[in-house]
């Protein structure tokens, strides 16, 4: 413990900066943050347990007790913690410190997610629909109603697509609706032979493993020599067997594909659909459109370009759009409007019903808002501001020595580099380099599997960061690269500024000691 | 250079700094361009062809920038919106009333947990501790050891458990009760196909699964409890052993709040527990606060099918220190692995860690009083309205929820009186919904507006 | 941390591997290129090399137990790292240019040990396989520290410190197959790269890292062998032959039919039954009539055909009636956007193959790739 703190304050912060005695501090901080995690020292809840406690009251049952045979009733109690509410409370609130929320930092570092302000005043509005339930009359959700409506239309708008769903609970729920529909779509021609997929190595892995999962083949385009998907590839394998095309653009790496087109003129030309991920929509508001380029379907991530939180990995809430041609295969039900009322309404060969509801509502009235309150002009704002701030970023990473983006393209939301000559000449890994970043406050990405870029890492800084915000990132990196020559040993014991210290994963991975739950860790370990 | 106009190269009315973008602020903006040697942000765009290019304004409504505005808006737009706190209802029908508790809300509305997403076990400690006590308290509810991180919601649940059945046992064709909800049928018809066949068993008089006989090419008896009459099943064990004369499991789905008085699935002999924990701290929401469980006991053949992450505790350099880790990450090298396990994405993280903080302010005695008071207010319910309309399945044990012989118009004119008296399940039978959130007078106020409109 | 109760680490250097490469004689292999190289000035290399990875197994796993045998081929690395190995003499002193024999004495005397590290390039690893060979069951996993100047089998770790590394954090006991492949040097020093196989050696499984697990990433199961022998035997239909190359890959392909094929020949099966195992060219070239290739890529090359497996001539090639080439995604990633080869000898049955051709990665998967004549 003492011999890392020590080696910690001496490569972490440098020289003593305190003041003489009696003296407000007037010297400048040092060039980087002097950061720790929140370090609790937190028992598991179950340790905290005392028998009779209790958080909260229930009513009583008001009428006589129900006696239940013994084949349904349950034989001891759930040995559930005891706690009183402020315990409760106090304990979560801990474990909420020990955690890294995007509105604590420069979240830049989980490239592919589009980490962006999600404005505090569109959780009020979330919070009034909670008491909604989606069986109520229409005309007693009007005002939601609307909202999706409203929010369809817009969506419609941005995509230049007809018609649009925003059931799906997530951007992969989407991307699975997406392929049911493109199933739905040749079964109604009498088509459903079509049983491949056709993607590319780095559009969003979701693609293929939803597709699959819907039971198609998949066949994968790797990356040409440019780093674009192979053309020619695509030409050879597109036949009578292709259902569809599911690609992003850009894709991961952040570059764009200029001949997007063509690639849905060829799959269009053997009669499949094109479907576009939109997952890196945020650098190409208002710049260009899905339909435009001729795609048939595709879909939004709202946690992502739309700016709702991602709530340490949902809830979140996708939106499927479609053209005129898909639009009677889309999710039911879907919102109607008469001119001056709203209602529901299941399309003749909708997919059905694919979550409880119509949608993750409280983010469809974040998403909302959020648009409402840009409009047109800031949406192309958002789009100009985060092509703006990942060119600048992109200037001052490749300042650092040892780092790369490889193919030498234009980027446009985000870039995927490599870390690859640090890591030849210091043995250092970039996922390393990633978890002694978090040393300084700040999240940190590497890639999706395989990795075609060596000791990758993914940067998205979105519209929601200043130039210094992305100066302070820059520098972290360039301070943990320099470490990485000066003492590669201490980057691979990071972290040392975290609420806990380096894990040994070896029990994960053993049937003999992996412990899921507290319940097998005491029979396990404790017993 | 395209000829479209960037919104930071308009003077005329164009946007200003806007509050949520730091370098919308024209002077930043010009001078990160000037370092960057770029005379225009068009340039970072020079790859997307000109035919692609939307050469106009997008055709959005005018802004409301202004935080107030906004707030006119919005609220004009919800107050169009009359709610179940507004009006006494009775809707259930998989998205319930209970009561949330105010830390619950609290919690989860933290902007540590509310805006974090994927960081690692180090900066995001606090998101894997709260997600294995979930999972822990979860596991303790069901006496089975390993619990998913959650998924969408129970319609998912169910159709991954149904896979992982499928998967663990080499075979496709699972039997399900018609006791089950047609939205939930509609999304496990749409996920499972095409390569795994549903089979439907009847519902017998009494309100629960009927008499039904399997081979040995089902994978699976999917049983839920309460199933979507409210009826608790009370054959698990019988099912239990004939799914697994035939080498096949027995997958129930269970909602965990009935679990305090209710025995467990493990406890009759299910090997996969599934089901929604939207009871459990999430609000109706319109359909917006649900997420789905998945759990299996501690055996390694069936672990590897979870397509979920699994949250474990791992060892740190510190002794006695906590971290933790995804417990049998590569479980594509086990068997099966070829199929793929589906896909993992984001999904409902955030009401896992709110169910946790729910289950711990209950504890054992909560979770048996809010059970008890819901089947005794059912009872009482369905008591109440026997007189007046006929009650299904009056002999079977409910909870929470019960269905009732509806005439035409029933629910139009209950709705006059100011209630939501249940949801339609067909042409004729209508589903009402009992919690702890509904009052006796509540009941009683449901009874004498259904006698009324029955006279 | 790890433990490191009883793990024991042996060392093998092959002290003159790399030294060809220093002075352009693209390998080390034979007394002859040794002392041309060692003439032209070249600094033996792999010494250093090895010392790097003992550092970082060091690091990794403190405490670790490391054994070897003296001087050169082992002793020095290990003490220049600061380690105090256990030494293990052989019966006959190695001189200061080693032999094969030498790496293959010192293998069988460090047979015991948990893993074993060398050090070495392709040549080496040949070597080494020979005596895992010749200790059959009994011989402990291995992994290549690559510090020859040809390093294209898959037995070796992607650098020094990162083979330590390895070694030093593997504790699950799981192993994978790993090809080894050697090129002929003299073809190689004409300017012609001409890998061939040779067997298969077991190494540590990596285990994934712990981190870059984002919540949103996929669990599609990234392809594996086995399941790219699913797909295969997916698509095989009746009466119709399969010719399976060489390869661990090919050889996955015939375990998925019950069915016990060669690693490095050439076998033909049909209705899963071996027609004929590691036939030659004249025999295959009756057998091929309408038949369906099955080929896996062979070395870090690209090479599909005519390297390896030159009994699938252009004579075999052209009574074919189809090709199935397989490879994981990652070792297509590995290629850099690089296409596959072919080179048959014949100029006219090479262009008859160059175009893009469907790679099988995974169950249900493929991918289409280019493939060129060289």
């Amino acid at each position: 413990m003492s011999e890392l703190a020590e080696r910690t304050n001496k490569h972490s912060t440098g020289e003593s900066f305190a003041e003489p005695h009696g003296q407000l501090p007037v010297r400048p901080k040092p060039p980087l943050r002097r950061f720790h995690q929140a370090r609790w020292d937190e028992p598991i809840i179950f340790e905290l347990s005392r028998p009779g406690r209790r958080g909260i009251a229930v009513p009583e049952p008001g009428a006589p007790e129900v006696e239940l045979p013994e084949a349904v009733r349950r034989a001891q109690p759930p040995r559930l913690p005891e706690l009183s509410q402020p315990h409760v409370l106090r304990h979560y609130l801990r474990l909420s410190q020990e955690n890294l929320g995007a509105d604590l930092n420069v979240d830049v570092g989980q490239g592919t997610c589009t980490m962006k302000y999600s404005p505090k005043v569109n959780d009020r509005f979330a919070a009034e629909v909670a008491e909604l339930h989606p069986a109520q009359p229409v005309d007693t959700v009007q005002g939601v109603l609307e909202i999706y409506h409203r929010l369809e239309r817009m969506l419609a708008e941005i995509s230049g697509m007809a018609r649009v769903s925003l059931q799906p609970g997530s951007g992969s729920a989407a991307i699975y609706a997406n392929v049911a529909m493109i199933r739905a779509y040749h079964a109604s021609r009498g088509e459903g032979h079509r049983d491949q997929v056709i993607t590319t190595l780095f559009s969003h892995p979701s693609n293929a493993a939803c597709a699959k999962t819907a039971g198609y083949e998949i066949v994968t385009l790797m990356p040409d020599a440019d780093g674009y998907p192979d053309i020619e590839a695509l030409k050879a394998a597109i036949g009578p067997r292709t259902a569809a095309l599911m690609i992003t653009n850009p894709e991961d790496t952040g570059i764009f594909n200029p001949r997007i087109k063509e690639f849905v003129d060829l799959v269009h030309s053997v009669g499949g659909l094109a479907c576009y991920d939109q997952a890196n929509a945020n650098g190409i508001l208002g710049i260009t459109r899905a339909r435009d380029a001729g795609f048939d379907l595709g879909h939004f991530n709202l946690h992502k370009t739309f700016s709702t939180p991602h709530a340490c990995g949902g809830p979140a809430a996708g939106a499927c759009g479609v053209s005129e041609a898909l639009a009677p295969f889309l999710p039911g039900p879907v919102v109607t409007f008469d001119g001056t009322s709203y209602g529901l309404e299941t399309p003749e060969r909708s997919i059905g019903k694919i979550r409880p509801g119509l949608g993750v509502t409280p983010n469809i009235v974040r998403a909302y808002a959020w648009i409402m309150a840009l409009g047109a002009e800031g949406l192309r704002a958002v789009a100009e501001t985060a092509a703006l701030n990942n060119n600048y970023l992109m200037s001052r990473v490749l300042r650092i020595p040892g780092t790369s983006a490889p193919w030498d393209k234009r980027r446009i939301e985000q870039v995927r580099y490599s870390w690859r000559e640090l890591s030849e000449e210091t043995g250092v890994h970039s996922e390393e380099i990633g978890v002694r970043a978090a040393d300084f406050g700040v999240h940190y990405w590497t890639s999706h599997h395989p990795h075609v870029v060596p000791e990758p890492f993914t940067l998205e800084p979105t519209e929601s960061y200043s130039k210094e915000d992305l100066d302070e990132y820059a520098a972290i990196l360039a301070h943990v690269a320099d470490e990485a020559r000066r003492d590669p040993a201490f980057v691979k014991g990071a972290p040392y500024n975290q609420t806990i210290h380096k894990i040994d994963p070896t029990p994960l991975d053993d049937p003999k000691q992996w412990a899921p739950t507290w319940r097998a860790y005491v029979r396990k370990h404790l017993g | 250079m395209s000829t479209a106009h960037s919104c930071f190269e308009t003077d005329e009315g164009g946007l200003k700094t806007h509050p949520y973008i730091p370098n919308s602020e024209p002077g930043v903006r010009a001078e990160m361009l000037a370092e960057l040697g770029v005379e225009s942000v068009e340039e970072f765009y020079a790859d997307i062809p000109a035919e692609l290019r939307l050469n106009r304004p997008l055709d959005l409504p005018e802004p409301l920038v202004a935080e107030h505005d906004l707030v006119r808006h919005m609220r004009a737009l919800l107050r169009r919106n009359t709610d179940t706190v507004e009006t006494l209802s009775f809707l259930g029908h998989g998205i319930y009333p209970h009561h949330v508790p105010a830390v619950c809300d609290e919690v989860n509305s933290r902007s540590e947990f509310l805006t974090a997403y994927a960081g690692e076990p180090y900066e995001d400690h606090g998101r894997f501790q709260a997600l294995f006590e979930y999972t822990s308290m979860m596991a303790e509810l069901l006496e089975m050891d390993v619990v998913n991180v959650p998924t969408y919601d129970g319609f998912q649940a169910t159709g991954t458990a149904l896979r992982m059945a499928c998967r663990h046992t080499g075979r496709a064709r699972v039997l399900l009760s018609s006791a089950i909800s047609a939205d939930k049928l509609s999304k496990l018809r749409d996920f499972l196909a095409p390569d795994i066949e549903i089979v439907l068993a009847p519902v017998a008089g009494n309100g629960e699964m009927g008499d039904v006989g399997i081979d040995d090419s089902f994978a699976a008896i999917y049983l839920e409890t309460p199933n979507v009459y409210g009826v608790v099943e009370t054959r698990g064990r019988d099912l239990a052993d004939l799914a697994h004369a035939h080498g096949a499991l027995l997958v129930v789905g269970a909602d965990p709040i009935s679990l305090g008085v209710l025995a467990p699935p493990a406890a009759y002999g299910a090997d996969i527990a599934c089901g929604d924990i939207q009871s459990l701290g999430m609000h109706q929401s319109y359909g917006g606060g649900h997420a789905g469980y998945i759990a299996t006991h501690d055996h390694e053949p069936l672990v590897a099918e979870f397509p979920s992450r699994l949250f474990g505790i791992a060892p740190t350099a510190v002794p006695g220190e906590y971290g933790f880790g995804d417990v049998f990450y590569d479980r594509t090298s086990f068997a099966h692995r070829e199929d793929g396990k589906e896909w993992v994405g984001t999904a409902a993280a955030l009401w896992g860690i709110t169910a946790g903080v729910y289950l711990a302010l209950m504890g054992p005695q909560g979770m048996r009083e809010i059970g008890a008071t819901i089947l005794a207010r059912t009872r009482y319910a369905m008591d109440a309205l026997a007189p007046h309309v006929t009650v299904l399945h009056q002999d079977a044990i409910h909870f929470r929820e019960f269905a009732i012989e509806a005439p035409p118009g029933l629910l139009e004119r209950l709705r006059a009186k100011g209630i939501f008296g249940g949801v339609p399940l067909d042409d004729r039978t209508v589903l009402v919904c009992v919690t702890e959130r509904h009052s006796i007078a509540d009941i009683d106020r449901l009874a004498a507006a259904v006698r009324e409109v029955m006279t | 941390m790890a433990t490191t109760v009883g793990f024991v680490v042996g060392l093998v250097v092959n002290p003159v591997a790399g030294l060809g490469g220093t002075a352009g004689l693209k390998g080390s292999d034979g007394a002859e290129v040794q002392r041309a190289a060692l003439a032209a000035g070249a600094t033996p290399r792999s010494g250093e090399r090895a010392a790097r990875a003992v550092r970082a197994l060091l690091a990794a796993r403190p405490g670790v137990r490391l054994v070897t045998v003296p001087g050169a081929m082992g002793e020095d690395s290990a003490r220049a790292a600061g380690a105090s190995p256990g030494l293990v003499r052989l019966a006959r002193p190695a001189a200061p240019t080693t032999t094969a024999a030498d790496t293959r004495a010192a293998v069988l005397a460090l047979r015991d040990v948990d893993l074993l590290l060398f050090a070495g390039g392709d040549g080496t690893a040949r070597d080494v396989l020979d005596a895992v060979r010749e200790l059959g069951g009994q011989a402990p996993p291995v992994l290549g520290v690559p510090a020859g100047v040809k390093v294209y089998s898959g037995c070796f770790a992607v650098g020094p410190a990162a083979a330590g590394e390895l070694a030093g954090l593997w504790t699950s006991g799981a192993t994978v197959e790993a090809e080894v492949v050697d090129l002929d040097e003299d073809r190689y020093r004409q300017g012609r790269v001409s890998p061939r196989l040779y067997g298969v050696l077991r190494v540590p499984a990596a285990r994934t890292r712990l981190s870059g697990r984002k919540t949103g990433s996929a669990a599609a199961a990234p392809g594996t062998v086995e399941g790219i022998a699913r797909e295969v035997v997916s698509r095989m239909r009746p009466g119709v032959p399969y010719i399976l190359g060489p390869g661990a890959t090919t050889q996955a392909v015939g375990r998925a039919l019950g069915l016990a094929t060669t690693l490095l020949g050439v076998d033909v099966v049909r209705d899963g039954r071996i027609v004929a195992a590691d036939v030659a060219e004249r025999e295959l070239a009756g057998l091929a009539g309408g038949a369906v290739l099955v080929l896996s890529v062979i070395g870090g090359q690209g090479f599909v055909l005519g390297r390896g497996n030159q009994q699938i001539s252009p004579r075999v090639l052209s009574r074919t009636g189809g090709l199935l080439v397989l490879a994981t995604q990652q070792k297509l990633a590995a290629l850099g956007g690089r296409p596959l080869l072919v080179d048959t000898g014949d100029e006219d049955t090479d262009r008859k193959l160059s175009g893009h051709v469907q790679v099988i990665t995974g169950y249900r998967e493929s991918t289409i790739y280019r493939m060129e004549t060289t």
